[in-house]
């Protein structure tokens, strides 16, 4: 598989992180899995017009390439004319190389929220970057590709979201669709891989026994659920970042900090502070999106009226002051 | 005079062209544009000022821990919150991670591939380094990504993840250590300080950060193994340490309590003044207007502007364009290797990257220290309330040099939030005195156009750009 790489209106983020893809060295598992980069902004040597030469021959169906890989928002502004990001070197707008691009590519991926949805940049008040993701403006289909794109796979742009995107989503990914193929069902309603949107940030969440007793934290570093009180969106978020780690051990929950559903559309602009929970007369809005709101009250009351000592204290507390009891043997023999 | 456009110039963070004029095969002069505008400081406005925690480390991918520290300390100033001893520490070791990572990125991934390149197919060293530093296919690829990974776990521990973490708050840090957690940094580094003696210096930390002069760093790389000792081999054969000479005028923020603030100008070091910076828009696509500090400074397209040339606005220290990075750090701290470099030959391709590879063998024995200062059980973050009306600045060192963040919070909400990254410093445009940026400047009189060797690449990556970040 040769991959084309290009970035546009992001930070390099998911480039970064894709280079801390674990165990093994990055290029080592790509090479063995058949995936070269045919050109990569950060990686390959060609610089100026060699570079340039590839992508001209790349857009004009001179020389073939299987998977376009695109980092970053499209700036369509100011006006529509694409200034906000032109491509070094071409004078050229990068919206314009990758719609030409597109047209060449098996498939199209999307690396990143930014790239998925538009990102920060569409976020501005009134967005005048007029920054979009390829295939999708935010949450509406469209994009700089439009609703109805397909690659020559026959499929939509395939988004793996995530600000950044963890490596193993985009290796495996890449790794899917070169070793297996890709179709439709392998992705869902917003063409995330279900590999990782399949779950939920939830699931495997360190901090679950303080979520089951509702034992919330109330400010930055304690080590309760952050769910009632701190913005956590982990219940609501697709993403397996809790069984899969970041950084060998790590989450964002594990951090301390809470989940921001990066994964999804519009997450930039939550209608509220992000490390807050909006409440509507004490009860937390944006609840887990399959239980019924009135059960999960009925519940969470229920759970808290049971929290054991050692739940409700450490949740308080950025380390743990109650250790688990250690339970004793009657009375030797 | 004919002029040459060079780009996309790859191998940065982000997007960059430089266009050159020459004359007789020689740069006359040089602009350097940032191609690429996404405006994070207008994000901001109208946020709640915590929201400014999750937004600004989305402005690179590369330094995004420096961003969230310099956003964390100007809203710890505007809060009058201080962080715990621990949570400074924490935060200490998060940012010395990622600049130590970056600068192993920068010399492995970005930097010495060039000197893999054909046209260098002549030189006696050229075998042995084209088999290491050819650009993914390399011997040390395959080698410094699993390094750089397991590095980064550090991350794992003390932010939940890297890129993008929120553990960074003006109070300290979300991420308490155990005392459990403590021996795994602690072996983390072992583990990081191994592949660094072994592969990269071919000597031991101490060795390193003991050298005094060029004359000894030469002859101590002589006929060593060793990546660092080869690259200073190429680049004496190449005359990299004659080569890339800007204003040798140096500024820092100081940087973990361990190398201190400053500026450097004239053979005269001297204290730093925070008023004495100001950002020119003269020949950015930006409004006119006078020069700002950045507490008062704005950020207005004007993508029409006749003369204008690129997104980057003009940092300016007392009125004059000055040098950002490793370099700069260490000649602020004094350290008799970067001084007698400078002294020699002026700020040079050789300098900047020694000055970068020292950092590693001066920071790492550091962070073993704070790891060890760790206290589990005591707080790792204070707390306090946001008042409605404050304002704080945030100045920080990232890998390439002096980031800042100015903001300022009215009836509770971000009023104004400016940013300077450390290549807004090195590859700023003209001023309204037309005068050029550091990089501008360094490439003057540097070969260039059909069949010159590429020591332009040498001289743009010696300054290790990152362009997202320049004009966020």
């Amino acid at each position: 598989m040769k991959v084309l790489w290009l970035q546009s209106g992001g930070c390099g983020g998911c480039t970064q992180s894709m280079l801390c893809s674990e165990p093994r060295s990055l290029f080592d598992e790509l090479r063995d899995a058949g995936i070269e980069f045919l050109w990569h902004p950060a990686l390959s040597v060609d610089s100026g017009e060699e570079a340039l030469t590839i992508l001209e021959d790349c857009a004009e169906g001179r020389l073939a390439f299987d998977a376009l890989c695109i980092e970053g928002a499209m700036l369509r502004g100011p006006n529509g004319t694409g200034k906000f990001h032109l491509m070094a070197g071409s004078g050229r707008p990068l919206t314009e190389w990758v719609a030409r691009l597109a047209r060449h590519a098996k498939w199209v991926f999307a690396i990143g929220s930014c790239t998925a949805y538009g990102g920060f940049s569409a976020n501005t008040p009134g967005n005048p970057l007029e920054a979009c993701g390829l295939q999708f403006d935010e949450q509406t289909p469209g994009g700089l590709l439009g609703a109805g794109f397909q690659s020559s796979a026959g499929l939509p742009v395939i988004n793996i979201a995530g600000c950044p995107t963890h490596p193993g989503w985009v290796v495996d990914t890449l790794e899917k669709a070169v070793l297996e193929g890709l179709t439709v069902a392998d992705l869902d309603e917003y063409g995330r891989p279900l590999l990782y949107a399949g779950e939920l940030v939830h699931h495997g969440c360190a901090r679950n026994e303080f979520y089951e007793f509702k034992a919330s934290a109330m400010k930055q570093s304690d080590l309760g659920c952050l769910m009632e009180n701190l913005g956590c969106k982990g219940t609501q978020a697709h993403a397996d970042c809790n069984l899969r780690p970041w950084n060998g051990s790590g989450s964002c929950l594990r951090g301390g900090f809470a989940c921001i559903a990066c994964t999804e559309p519009g997450f930039e602009s939550p209608g509220h502070a992000f490390q807050e929970t909006p409440k509507l007369a004490g009860i937390p809005i944006g609840l887990p999106t399959d239980m019924p709101k009135a059960w999960f009250v009925a519940l969470a009351a229920l759970s808290k009226s049971a929290t054991p000592k050692r739940v409700r204290n450490n949740a308080v507390e950025d380390h743990p002051v109650v250790m688990p009891a250690v339970r004793k043997k009657g009375g030797g023999k | 005079m004919s002029r040459i456009v060079v780009g996309p110039f790859n191998r940065v963070e982000g997007d960059l062209e430089v266009s050159l004029d020459l004359e007789a095969g020689r740069i006359q002069s040089a602009q350097v544009n940032s191609p690429l505008f996404r405006g994070f400081e207008q994000i901001m406005v109208g946020r709640a000022p915590l929201d400014a925690l999750a937004i600004v480390p989305r402005i690179c991918g590369i330094c995004s821990v420096a961003q969230s520290a310099a956003a964390a300390s100007a809203l710890a100033g505007a809060m009058g919150v201080v962080p715990t001893v621990n949570g400074k520490i924490s935060r200490n070791l998060i940012c010395a991670t990622e600049n130590l990572a970056d600068h192993l990125t920068h010399f492995y991934l970005f930097f010495m591939p060039d000197f893999a390149r054909p046209a260098y197919a002549d030189r006696r060293w050229y075998p042995a380094v084209a088999q290491r530093f050819t650009a993914v296919k390399g011997d040390a690829a395959a080698e410094v990504l699993p390094a750089r990974a397991g590095f980064l776990r550090m991350m794992g521990f003390l932010a939940g993840r890297w890129p993008h973490t929120l553990a960074i708050q003006p109070g300290g840090s979300t991420r308490a250590i155990t005392a459990g957690e403590r021996i795994r940094l602690l072996a983390l580094l072992r583990e990081f300080r191994g592949f660094v003696e072994k592969r990269l210096f071919g000597d031991s930390l101490a060795a390193v950060a003991q050298l005094a002069s060029k004359d000894q760093l030469l002859a101590w790389a002589d006929g060593r193994a060793g990546d660092f000792p080869a690259f200073l081999n190429a680049a004496t054969d190449l005359g990299l340490d004659k080569l890339g000479r800007a204003y040798d005028a140096f500024l820092s923020y100081g940087a973990y309590g361990l190398f201190p603030a400053g500026t450097w100008q004239a053979g005269q070091a001297a204290a730093f003044d925070p008023v004495a910076i100001d950002e020119d828009t003269t020949s950015a696509w930006l409004a006119a207007g006078q020069p700002r500090h950045p507490a008062q400074g704005e950020t207005i397209v004007d993508a029409n502007k006749p003369d204008a040339y690129t997104w980057c606005k003009a940092p300016r220290y007392a009125g004059q364009p000055f040098e950002v990075g490793a370099l700069a750090r260490q000649v602020i701290a004094g350290h008799p290797l970067a001084l007698d470099l400078i002294q020699r030959d002026g700020a040079s391709v050789m300098a900047r990257v020694v000055a970068r590879l020292l950092e590693l063998a001066l920071v790492l024995p550091a962070m073993e220290g704070w790891v060890n200062a760790l206290q589990p059980g005591e707080p790792f973050c204070a707390h306090g309330d946001m008042p409605e009306d404050a304002s704080g600045t945030g100045l920080v060192e990232a890998a390439r040099g002096s980031l800042g963040h100015w903001l300022s919070i009215r009836r509770g909400r971000i009023e104004r939030y400016q940013i300077i990254a450390p290549t807004t410093w090195n590859f700023s445009p003209r001023d309204a005195s037309n005068r050029p940026g550091p990089l501008e400047q360094a490439l003057v009189g540097m070969p260039a156009g059909e069949g010159a060797p590429p020591t332009v690449q040498h001289v743009v990556r010696s300054f290790d750009p990152c362009m997202v970040c320049t004009v966020h």
